[in-house]
């Protein structure tokens, strides 16, 4: 009963933060979610991973869509056409259902004798290979988006000087 | 936790995923687009850790879903930071101003 209650939550937090129109809303709607999956993670068993969803996906991540939002301005958000969100939401609900029907019934049947390790062992000896380029990666993403945001103001004053383009 | 949890949870994430995909289909924003995103990462992360307790092996759900952290919160960073851009250099966050060709 307490998983159905958190993740009606989370569907109706996350429907919100799809429905409303301003983008500071919808950033907080997203931290709402994630904190509720974040709860229910932890109530099926996963502290560790729960505390860092809460600390990222609610934390940094929102941190960084206020960010955002504040360069970028709030903009109104243009709605797509009435036909093509019935489309849409017609080809959704026929590929969850057809997902629900091959997923539910197999895959909630637990193994008789599970491999259990902890958690520091998996990751620390077993992915430490993925643990390296984990470390890697954020390091690219940090370099890429620095290089992103750096080179704005060049091309603008570039841009102004030559607004055609051409050479 | 029984069955009738389990099959609740899995919902949830199929409506997470579903949600997500449909904000991606119909949303002209591109913030809207990384935050659809974001909703489908949240159901599969939620996935992952749900198949951790049911196959009993909830230390390898917990490290793949820390992966799966990792990399959508990188992502999301690289994707704010383009829709950035776009809006200093076309003055507006419409995935539709990108496209040089004609419609």
């Amino acid at each position: 009963m307490l998983y159905a209650l958190i993740g009606v939550g989370a569907l109706g937090c996350a429907i919100a933060a799809v429905i409303t129109k301003r983008l500071l809303l919808s950033a907080i709607w997203l931290a709402f979610t994630s904190a509720l999956v974040a709860l229910e993670m932890y109530l099926l068993g996963g502290p560790f991973i729960a505390v860092i969803e809460l600390s990222v996906g609610a934390g940094l991540v929102t941190v960084l869509f206020v960010f955002a939002i504040n360069l970028t301005g709030e903009e109104n958000t243009y709605h797509s056409p009435s036909v093509l969100k019935g489309l849409a939401l017609g080809c959704l609900l026929a590929c969850l259902a057809l997902t629900g029907y091959w997923v539910l019934p197999p895959t909630l049947v637990s193994p008789s004798n599970p491999d259990t390790q902890p958690l520091a062992t998996i990751l620390w000896e077993g992915r430490r290979l993925d643990i390296w380029l984990q470390a890697f990666l954020i390091f690219a993403g940090a370099l890429t988006v620095l290089g992103l945001l750096r080179s704005a103001p060049q091309e603008t004053s570039h841009k102004e000087e030559n607004p055609d383009g051409l050479p | 936790m029984d069955y009738l949890d389990g099959v609740t949870i899995l919902l949830v994430v199929l409506g997470l995923v579903g949600i997500g995909i449909y904000t991606l289909m119909i949303s002209r924003s591109l913030i809207k687009i990384i935050i659809g995103m974001q909703l489908m990462v949240k159901g599969v992360l939620l996935a992952f850790v749900l198949a951790g307790r049911i196959s009993g092996n909830m230390g390898l759900g917990q490290s793949l879903a820390l992966t799966i952290i990792v990399v959508d919160t990188i992502v999301a960073v690289v994707a704010l930071a383009m829709a950035v851009r776009v809006r200093r250099r076309f003055g507006t966050l419409d995935p539709r101003a990108l496209t040089t060709l004609r419609r």
